[in-house]
């Protein structure tokens, strides 16, 4: 009941396809930092198209595509004049042509409108998804393989398709050459790949992308087509095919998630669908967000937990070195407040539960001492915080009476100074390494 | 806070506590580690500057000698340590000290001239909102004449070479009427006419009983141009008057020396602080 | 179900049925539309159109400056949303829906939550600046369009002025709308002018703006603040995909024609008023024509214009200037060659061969004959030779001189092999000035190193 052959294959295959594309080559264009050309081209290619139509009279898609691509190599040319001659910044200079080129679309629109062909700017936006019906869709799934099925295919998917198919031998024919050139276009130029021209490529196959999902999904949905799918591959993963598969993916599961909830979460309101192209932009976004936040890798979340992590592991390192220190002034045994006048904490419970737990510490008679576990980790942390000061006034050349601090910040990470000396600089013992029986 | 930051929670209650820092010295540094993109890059500075002296500071590149400059004046964000001038918060003499940024953190094709950047000097004393006056046009210019770029004054400044750019920075410094001026690399890709001009105005800036701290490239001018030298590598080396600390063996540890466990540190503690 | 939702090409809908014709208006109605007598209605919306351009040009000079000028793009679009929950928000509440205030509020809000979240992304992520841009404005104008595509379906009759939200609709705004949008953009201008200095110097350098005492991120938050009210003044009048350009065109046209900031500000804030008395006459005129285009592209025409026609900075004073360095270069050449050659004439053969080995194209000689002969260094030319002028001579001779000077310096001082001196030379000795060339003189004379005598008169 939330899937009509009739009024979905269609459309779900036209965004799919769309986001698909639209992703695939986006990744390049976050690689090198022209996210914006994306939108940019996005907008330029409208008067492409207008031009192209009142030119030839006629939407077949050749024509709608060579305008496209004609208007994509314009706006990439044109932004370099003006950055060239108007010195000023690529973000500057894309926003005056694509503006220019997209007013001149939207009145072109209108001159056209009065040949009796009425076309509609608004459109160019949020795209038609929704007319894509299929009035003689069988009743099945089953009914699905028969010629009629390939007779009612729409022009928009059929071209898609094709751009799509070529987008992807373009990437994995030229991956390497693209990749090299997206982050160092001097040395690919040197070493025998025309970056310039793989600009250009890359431009045309984006106008192209565009102007093919342009019917269907509209210019905004190509938009964040071009970006989010890559953006959240990104901060998944470090590697560029994995980011590319990945963005394949996601573009995927937006398309058909955006889709669905555009018509689903109204439906659970009683409401009637929503646009679908910007249901799918904003399940994007979603995505993203969620992506930002969970991350393994890259998100808040990981992070956060990381550094708490890192944080309690710090605390812990303090709390033996403190009582090992203490031991060596012959105070084997800390109550909890002498604990908690030592390392500066005036709630020293948990720490010290904490510390019980992993059998680090023992509690007797209300008093705290380290067991053998902790002596191993304690002398180890000292040991790592002495040879730091050591290192800090023999190597650095710092005062003696500062390295403490220094050292503090220093002891809780590799690497560790190498061993030898046997003092530190207060001429305190360098415990020897636990490790080593 | 940091979990790697300096355990230290001594109360900042000031420098006054410590004997070795003095509440005349124009510029009081202790313990201050500075990170720059959460990487350490200075450690531990310890330095109290001399009043009306010509201060170098010099190092390897990468050895923090910008960074030491932006911290003190709170442009980076300190990981530890206090930094006084006279004894007091940077917050509080503000009007007392001037600043000549390197010449490429500055777009040159604003659209701008030499006696718009100078009279830029001046907008503190003017105060919000009003504008420029005549008077306060007469006091740059007179600024620009002092390093010898009164006729430059309505060049737009893209026209202006290097060491003219570097001029009018300097002639905006000089306009802030400070006692205590840091310079980043002013030397720097300078004609030897500019080199000149500028080291006569720092000449006359410490006659007139200023301190000027400067960051320098060229070892070989050190001993000529400057009384003092704070010599810089991750953390100070040694620093002082130039007849005792510019040593071989001081300028061996700084340049020749790379505290690379110090460095891979630096790197381990960046990479925890941004959580990967 | 599927949507009523306008479709992009398509032949024969509703339009087509009344005939639409496309009629120009009369010279009188022309007339009073442009001198503000074509009724009150239109002379306000030409007035407060052309404040807005006004405003729209004044700061966006700072935006440019600071290097901030896509940001506005991503705020222009993340304003879609804002309106249409403003629409909602105030239809709940029994306010007028439709209410500009309102409407602009909400456009406010989600612009400036827009804004945030651009500077949320690039501090949490490793995402560069572009790439937050981009996203923060598609996925919000996303929203925007679920938001409009809801209130179409759900309350049809409503909401057909919202949707000019996204085009513009100058011409047919409401005088009580057009009041706000003035006074905002009133508001904007004074705002701006009375904060310039504060403004250039953060744009300038902010560090140094720091360091001296001002409150650097104050300063910016109010630019960002100005560039907001403005923004949202305009969406009416030219809707939201093209506001941007109101922004970012005039600034960048009137860079060409000035240096100084002042006037700058100046001719920036006449080309966005002019693009906005244009476009909403155009507008009043020809009611089909949207407004928002018709005003970015006045805009626009007067950007090609001032990129290529502007003095000193424009793209043909560039050519010619290049041209007339090269033709001075050659000439100097031309000189030297016949000083050396120890005669006073040239004869056409010589000059020919001459001219062949340099390269030089027909049009080029013709070019410098006609530059040496304008400043008198050349005489009057016989079929067979050409006459070189006393000056001439004197040029000539002073060229080979410092010609001589300078490599004598590079191979002597600079250590470069004496196989490049000659490149070295062409470059430098056109630039050479009179104070550097004595200064060699002297400092060569006092090394003892041999080079040519200085002329009679000359040097």
């Amino acid at each position: 009941m939330y899937f009509d052959l009739a009024l979905d294959l269609f459309p779900l295959l036209a965004a799919a396809l769309a986001a698909v594309c639209c992703g695939l080559l986006g990744n390049f264009l976050l690689l090198r930092k022209q996210s914006m050309m994306g939108d940019a081209i996005s907008h330029s290619v409208l008067p492409g198209l207008v031009i192209a139509f009142l030119i030839a009279s006629t939407r077949s898609p050749l024509v709608m595509l060579a305008g496209a691509t004609i208007a994509g190599v314009v706006t990439v040319v044109l932004v370099e004049f003006v950055k060239r001659f108007g010195k000023v910044e690529p973000g500057a200079a894309m926003g005056v042509v694509f503006s220019i080129l997209f007013a001149l679309g939207v009145l072109l629109i209108e001159k056209a409108a009065v040949r009796h062909v009425d076309l509609d700017a608004e459109c160019v936006l949020h795209g038609q998804l929704e007319t894509l019906v299929w009035y003689s869709a069988p009743a099945t799934i089953s009914g699905l393989w028969s010629v009629e099925t390939l007779d009612a295919i729409p022009r928009q998917i059929i071209t898609l398709t094709i751009i799509l198919i070529l987008a992807i031998g373009f990437v994995s024919l030229l991956f390497k050459e693209l990749r090299l050139a997206s982050f160092d276009p001097a040395l690919a130029t040197t070493l025998g790949f025309n970056s310039t021209l793989l600009h250009y490529l890359l431009m045309i196959f984006v106008a192209a992308a565009t102007v093919a999902s342009f019917e269907a999904v509209g210019s905004i949905l190509v938009i964040a087509m071009l970006i989010c799918p890559g953006a959240t591959a990104r901060l998944l993963t470090d590697r560029l095919r994995t980011q590319i598969v990945l963005s394949v993916l996601i573009a995927l599961f937006t398309a058909v998630g955006g889709y669905f909830s555009a018509t689903i979460i109204p439906g659970w309101f009683g409401r009637d669908t929503v646009n679908a192209a910007g249901s799918i932009t904003v399940f994007s976004g979603l995505v993203l967000s969620l992506t930002i936040i969970i991350s393994p890798s890259h998100g808040i979340l990981s992070r956060m937990i990381r550094r708490i992590r890192l944080s309690s592991r710090v605390a812990l390192d303090d709390l033996l070195a403190t009582m090992y220190r203490a031991q060596e002034q012959a105070q084997a045994e800390m109550s909890a407040s002498d604990i908690s006048d030592a390392i500066l904490r005036s709630k020293p419970q948990p720490l010290l539960n904490r510390a019980v737990k992993r059998a680090l510490i023992q509690r007797h008679r209300g008093m705290y001492s380290l067991t053998e576990k902790g002596q191993r980790a304690a002398r180890s942390i000292v040991r790592r915080h002495r040879l730091w000061e050591h290192y800090l006034v023999d190597q650095a050349g710092l005062a003696p009476d500062h390295v403490h601090e220094t050292a503090e910040r220093l002891e809780h990470l590799p690497p560790v100074p190498p061993a030898g000396p046997q003092t530190d600089p207060q001429g305190k013992v360098i415990p020897d390494d636990p490790q080593v029986p | 806070m940091s979990p790697v930051a300096a355990h230290s929670n001594s109360k900042q209650s000031g420098l006054s506590e410590y004997p070795e820092h003095s509440a005349e010295s124009p510029l009081s540094i202790h313990a201050m580690t500075v990170a720059y993109h959460k990487k350490p890059v200075l450690w531990d500075v310890d330095y109290d500057a001399p009043a009306n002296k010509l201060i170098a500071i010099v190092g390897p590149n990468g050895a923090g000698k910008s960074t030491f400059i932006k911290s003190c004046l709170g442009l980076i964000p300190k990981a530890s340590g206090l930094v006084e001038f006279w004894g007091q918060p940077y917050r509080k003499v503000r009007s007392r000290i001037g600043y000549v940024p390197q010449r490429e953190s500055v777009d040159w094709d604003f659209p701008v001239s030499a006696l718009d950047v100078v009279c830029m000097g001046r907008y503190r004393r003017i105060g919000w909102c009003r504008p420029v006056t005549r008077k306060h046009k007469v006091a740059a210019l007179d600024c620009l004449e002092l390093v010898g770029m009164r006729d430059f004054a309505n060049r737009q400044i893209s026209q202006l070479s290097g060491g003219q750019q570097q001029r009018v920075f300097l002639a905006r410094a000089l306009a802030q009427q400070a006692e205590l001026y840091f310079m980043d690399e002013p030397f720097a890709g300078v004609d030897a006419a500019t080199e000149r001009a500028i080291i006569q105005v720092l000449r006359e800036l410490k006659n007139s009983g200023k301190t000027v701290i400067v960051v320098h490239h060229d070892l070989q001018s050190v001993p000529e141009y400057f009384d003092e030298v704070i010599l810089l590598n991750m953390r100070v080396v040694a620093s002082g008057p130039v007849g005792e600390v510019f040593t071989e063996t001081n300028l061996h540890k700084t340049y020749g020396g790379r505290l690379t466990l110090l460095s891979e540190a630096a790197e381990a503690i960046a990479r925890t602080e941004s959580g990967v | 179900m599927p949507l009523r939702i306008p479709i992009l090409f398509h032949a024969n809908m509703q339009h087509s049925i009344q005939e639409v014709t496309d009629e120009w208006p009369r010279m009188s109605e022309i007339i009073e539309t442009i001198t503000f007598r074509a009724g009150y209605n239109t002379g306000m919306v030409i007035g407060g159109t052309a404040l807005l351009g006004l405003a729209a040009g004044i700061i966006g000079v700072f935006a440019l400056l600071r290097k901030r000028s896509l940001m506005t793009d991503a705020l222009s679009h993340a304003t879609l949303p804002g309106i249409t929950l403003a629409f909602l928000f105030a239809g709940t509440f029994g306010l007028e829906s439709k209410s500009l205030p309102v409407l602009l509020v909400g456009a406010s809000v989600t612009g400036v939550l827009g804004v945030i979240c651009v500077q949320l992304i690039l501090h949490h992520t490793r995402l560069r600046e572009d790439a937050a841009i981009g996203i923060v404005l598609s996925v919000f104008f996303g929203a925007g369009i679920v938001g409009l595509s809801y209130i179409q379906a759900n309350a049809p009759g409503d909401s057909g002025g919202l949707n000019h939200f996204i085009y513009g609709q100058a011409a047919t705004m409401r005088v009580g709308d057009v009041v706000l949008m003035g006074s905002i953009a009133l508001v904007a201008i004074m705002a701006t002018l009375l904060f310039m200095k504060e403004f250039a110097i953060v744009c300038f350098n902010d560090a140094f703006a720091r360091v001296d005492g001002w409150p650097v991120g104050l300063v910016d938050l109010f630019m960002m603040a100005l560039v907001v009210l403005v923004t949202v003044a305009g969406l009416q009048a030219v809707g939201l995909i093209l506001v941007v350009s109101m922004l970012i065109i005039p600034p960048v046209a009137a860079r060409f024609w000035t240096d100084r900031l002042s006037v700058l500000v100046l001719i920036s804030g006449i080309i966005g008023a002019t693009s906005g008395y244009l476009g909403a006459t155009v507008s009043a005129l020809f009611p089909r024509k949207p407004a928002g285009a018709v005003i970015v592209l006045t805009a626009g025409c007067i950007f090609v214009l001032s990129m290529f026609l502007a003095p000193k900075r424009g793209v043909f004073a560039h050519a010619i200037r290049r041209v007339s360095v090269r033709v001075k270069v050659a000439g100097d050449h031309l000189l030297e060659h016949v000083y050396e050659s120890r005669q006073s004439t040239l004869t056409s053969d010589d000059f020919a061969n001459f001219a062949r080995m340099q390269g030089w194209s027909p049009l080029f000689q013709l070019l410098i004959r006609f530059a040496l002969r304008r400043e008198n260094m050349l005489g009057s030319k016989t079929r067979s030779e050409i006459r070189v002028t006393e000056a001439g001579l004197e040029r000539g001779a002073r060229v080979s001189r410092n010609h001589a000077l300078w490599e004598q310096y590079l191979v002597s001082h600079a250590d470069i092999a004496p196989s490049h001196v000659d490149w070295s030379v062409d470059m430098v000795e056109h630039v050479l000035s009179d104070e550097l060339i004595h200064e060699l003189e002297t400092a060569l004379r006092n090394q003892g190193v041999d080079f040519p005598p200085s002329l009679e008169g000359v040097g």
